[in-house]
């Protein structure tokens, strides 16, 4: 029971005991709610620093005790975990002060801020779980938590969605629960392991061992939204802004993705999934996934319809990176898992405040929004230039090793999906950055906030801003020491070690 | 005092208090239950520590010894229940002081009953005989049914008639099986049954007897009809005991009966589990539908019992005709379900019992706007359905992957379909009440309850959470003398 011991639930535990506390605040504390939300995340960020340093020195973090006979419940901190972590608990911070300033004199905050917690608590949990059961306990809290913030507004559109993504996540779940509990009989208790779990599993299983890849694919895929599964996302985009960010993010998609990575490298491992030969259907999976979200997006008239759209796109670069053999396709997936949580935090920033400032919903309504709003439009130009992969932006860097790693792995059509996506990434992203800059402005459709001295509240502008800068450092300083890029390396050299 | 007194004790307690309260006069009786409580506490307290240094204890009463006696055993089992019902019981005891403020009149008739109820159930989980277990099972009866027409009005005595017919009926099948098995064998121990037993007609006949009776009083499907009245009728702390223990005391019975009697009868019972298991399905599907559609929101919960009990018959299934490994998981996936559904369950009545006198209806459409005028009984709520639906982190959930491993390890997949499908029946019933309370474009009148009534649902439903976390505390406890104990030798 020493201090690596109690260091990786200590780190759940501030989101968690957050949440507790948030709960029990009454309504009108504004001020103490606030510090407990910051003060909360801000402890998160420091212990994590600490342990990221740690990690990389190879320290061991973990804490384990035994759940029920043959199961325990694991939190470690690995290379892997860090990335996922790092990046919930960075975006956490952000979009918490986002969502202060946003639901200010908003009704029902506590428990707006107490499930947002909770959230944070699960994505935590998911980032250290270090075996499939405790992923599992925390792939379901999300569910769990994320359900309320959905609904937070109580309307009937909303209750719909929160009622489809009921639907879509507790059935993808179960869908888990057996792939895991099957993986469970089969080859007893394991824990995540570098390089995977399964290499000495005799041949004769290796059938079964396939159609339990698919069923975690299809438990997994709900939350990240691969086609034809991704029906709840465009639907829940009812919920708040904040709301919205987080979950495109950091929580619930990237919780699915991070799954499949997880499933792919610790337990199946990377060279038994190539021999399996697992990982071209994958791809197809994925690269379905990608035009068929980029070309829905094309079609959407609303500014949160279409980012939404996207990112059922984007997030399956992750899966795409995930099934190309060879370290340099892996850092090309993982390293998209946190460029694309700031560029589409940074896009549904955006997107938000121009909800919240001038009442825009519609993307015919954005005309000449640049001069209006010029640093949220700044903002939503990197992002908008990052997600086409425009350089130096950070999602460049993400496709540049994507397509590198194709052509290692010898699947040379996937540099043809790269391009053909990246071409219908500017089609629907290009023409908002020329309504913004180059038409002229209109009526507001709803001005709710006056220029003065910021173009809206400076608690909408400053996370914002904040994000933008990373996506645009993230991709200059792609080679810094604990950059994106360069932490992905490090997992992917720990992967394939012979 | 000597430390194998612990073992009557934890009767007599109940049993005084229970006579004591019926000649008391009713200002006085809150403060003496509270008194009772306390005691009662320490005394189950005490003996489980004692059972678990020691291991299994057993009290012979009044100086009979087997075959004949009286004999009371105390194993790591029967400390497991008597600790469940101690804090399932005890916490409904501290809600019922403040929730019958409102029920002046049903009070002075609540207490007595309660501790008859209390006592009657730590006699069954003590008993190691099948007459003891009658007596047992006869004196839960009538409590019960008392409790259910406590409130004396035409619906609830309507129900309590129902069910104590029906109680009465299930006792009677259960006493002729047992006349039967005295008849043939001249011992009704538990402990000696088992290697007397012969695979004649006869004992299969005592069997289907016993099997049918109790199955009538757990209110197992098609033999359901009359607890939904009953547990949705009653006054909240009666529904949660309802629900939460007494059912659960005849399952008990039924299960220690077939893993005494099994071994010897097993190739004459060939189907017979599976079918048991057939009628758990057939509840959770008809539980669930029931719930769904029902309109107010003490039926909902009293359906999702319904159903809840139809995970229990799984253990038939999975625990008979299997492998050693899948036997002992559904015997562990069964007794954590009962803890888990009791203290969920029980968390689950009282929180609504709490919404329903807040808001004056019992209709789930005007549960609208409560996420914002009630939120602790809501949220208590919701982690006792989080642990009904089987999602982790909670005790439901570790029991339901526990029949899962069993399930896949016995290669019975249809009972795997059947689980899944059963977590995902509890989810859209439950969700229902979710929905409603996120509404916000109606304004009710709400009535400020007292807050102790959401402390005590809220410890109980943290209690069924945080079983997700400390289920091995049960389980060891159990595995004291658990299987082996019960003649289950696989």
């Amino acid at each position: 029971m020493s201090l690596s011991f109690w260091f990786p639930l200590a780190i759940l535990g501030t989101s968690l005991l957050a949440a507790i506390f948030i709960f029990l605040t009454p309504e009108q504390r504004y001020r103490t709610r606030a510090s407990l939300n910051l003060g909360a995340a801000i402890l998160k960020i420091l212990m994590l620093i600490w342990m990221i340093f740690g990690v990389f020195q190879g320290q061991l973090y973990e804490t384990r005790f035994t759940l029920l006979p043959g199961i325990d419940f694991v939190l470690r901190a690995d290379a892997l975990s860090m990335l996922f972590a790092g990046l919930s608990s960075l975006l956490w911070l952000f979009t918490t002060i986002y969502a202060i300033a946003y639901l200010e004199q908003s009704p029902n905050r506590s428990r707006f801020f107490g499930f947002f917690s909770l959230c944070v608590a699960s994505t935590m949990g998911i980032a250290l779980a270090g075996n499939l059961f405790t992923f599992l306990i925390f792939f379901e809290m999300l569910t769990l938590s994320t359900y309320p913030l959905v609904v937070h507004r109580g309307t009937k559109n909303s209750l719909a969605a929160g009622k489809s993504y009921l639907r879509y996540t507790l059935v993808g779940g179960a869908v888990l629960l057996l792939a895991i509990a099957l993986l469970h009989t089969m080859v007893g208790p394991s824990d995540f392991a570098e390089t995977g779990v399964l290499k000495d599993v005799s041949p004769a299983l290796y059938p079964v061992l396939i159609v339990l890849f698919f069923l975690f694919i299809i438990g997994l895929g709900v939350k990240a939204a691969i086609v034809p599964l991704h029906g709840w996302l465009p639907l829940a985009m009812v919920a708040p802004a904040p709301v919205s960010a987080l979950l495109h993010a950091v929580a619930v998609v990237k919780a699915g993705a991070f799954g499949i990575v997880r499933v792919v490298y610790n337990v199946y491992g990377i060279e038994f999934s190539a021999q399996l030969g697992v990982l071209v259907p994958l791809a197809v999976i994925a690269t379905v996934t990608i035009l068929w979200g980029s070309i829905q997006a094309l079609r959407q008239t609303e500014v949160k319809k279409r980012l939404a759209y996207s990112t059922v796109s984007q997030v399956s670069y992750i899966v795409l990176g995930t099934s190309l053999f060879g370290p340099v396709g892996t850092v090309g997936g993982l390293v998209h898992l946190l460029h694309q949580g700031i560029m589409k935090v940074t896009l549904f920033f955006c997107a938000g405040n121009y909800a919240e400032t001038l009442g825009i919903h519609k993307i015919k309504e954005l005309n000449g929004a640049g001069a209006r709003m010029p640093l949220t439009s700044i903002g939503f130009t990197i992002g908008a230039l990052g997600m086409i992969g425009i350089p130096p932006t950070a999602g460049f860097v993400s496709k540049w090793y994507l397509g590198i790693g194709a052509a290692n792995a010898g699947m040379e059509w996937v540099i043809g999906v790269l391009i053909l996506s990246s071409m219908l990434n500017a089609a629907y992203f290009l023409p908002i950055l020329y309504r913004l800059w180059f038409l002229p402005a209109s009526a507001w459709p709803n001005e709710h906030i006056p220029a003065k001295r910021f173009e809206t509240h400076y608690g909408l502008l400053i996370p914002m801003v904040a994000t933008a800068t990373m996506s645009l450092v993230a991709g200059l300083l792609a080679f810094a020491p604990f950059s994106p890029l360069n932490w992905a390396s490090l997992i992917s050299v720990r992967e394939y070690l012979p | 005092m000597s430390t194998d007194l612990l073992i009557p004790t934890v009767l007599v307690i109940p049993l005084s208090w229970g006579v004591i309260s019926l000649l008391l006069r009713s200002r006085w009786n809150p403060s003496f239950a509270l008194l009772g409580i306390v005691i009662q506490a320490v005394a189950v307290i005490a003996l489980s520590a004692w059972i678990y240094r020691e291991g299994s204890q057993s009290y012979g009463l009044a100086g009979w010894e087997i075959p004949l006696g009286i004999e009371l055993v105390a194993s790591g089992l029967s400390v497991t229940l008597l600790a469940l019902t101690a804090l399932i019981a005890l916490i409904c005891a501290l809600y019922a002081l403040f929730y019958l403020r409102s029920y002046p009149r049903q009070q002075s008739y609540f207490w007595p009953l309660f501790w008859f109820l209390l006592t009657a159930l730590n006699g069954i989980w003590l008993a190691a005989d099948l007459f003891n277990l009658y007596v047992g099972l006869e004196l839960l009866t009538l409590a019960a049914v008392g409790l259910v027409a406590l409130n004396a009005d035409k619906s609830s005595l309507e129900a309590g008639l129902r069910y104590l017919y029906f109680a009465l009926f299930g006792s009677l099948l259960y006493l002729l099986g047992v006349a039967l098995l005295y008849g043939g064998y001249g011992t009704l121990a538990l402990t000696l049954l088992p290697d007397l037993l012969a695979p004649d007609l006869l004992t299969l006949l005592a069997l289907a007897c016993i099997t049918l009776g109790l199955l009538m009083k757990t209110a197992i499907f098609p033999f359901h009809f009359w607890l939904p009245p009953a547990h949705g009728g009653a006054l909240a702390p009666v529904s949660a005991l309802l629900s939460a223990l007494v059912v659960k005391a005849s399952f008990y019975i039924i299960a220690v009966i077939w893993l005494s009697s099994y071994d010897a009868l097993a190739i004459e019972l060939f189907w017979t589990p599976q079918a048991l298991g057939f009628l758990g399905a057939c509840a959770i599907a008809y539980g669930s539908w029931r719930a769904f559609h029902s309109q107010h929101i003490k039926m909902l919960v009293a359906w999702s019992t319904v159903a809840q009990l139809g995970y229990l018959m799984l253990f038939f299934p999975l625990a008979f005709g299997t492998a050693e490994h899948a036997a002992s998981l559904a015997w562990q996936g069964t007794l954590l379900h009962l803890l888990a559904h009791g203290f969920a369950k029980a968390a689950m009545f009282l929180s609504v019992g709490t919404l329903v006198l807040a808001i004056g209806s019992t209709s789930i459409k005007d549960l609208a706007g409560i996420s914002r005028q009630v939120p602790m009984s809501l949220f208590a709520f919701g982690l006792s359905a989080v642990s009904l639906m089987g999602l982790p982190p909670s005790g439901g959930f570790n029991a339901k992957w526990l029949m899962l491993q069993s399930a896949l390890s016995s290669e019975q997949w249809w009972w795997v379909v059947v689980i899944l499908a059963g977590g995902l029946a509890t989810a859209a019933y439950i969700f229902r009440v979710f929905s409603v309370s996120f509404e916000t474009h109606k304004d009710t009148d709400f009535k400020a309850t007292h807050p102790m009534l959401d402390v005590t649902a809220l410890l109980l439903a943290s209690i069924a959470i945080a079983l997700g976390f400390f289920s091995m505390v049960p389980l060891a406890l159990m595995e004291l003398v658990g299987f082996q104990w019960l003649g289950g030798e696989q």
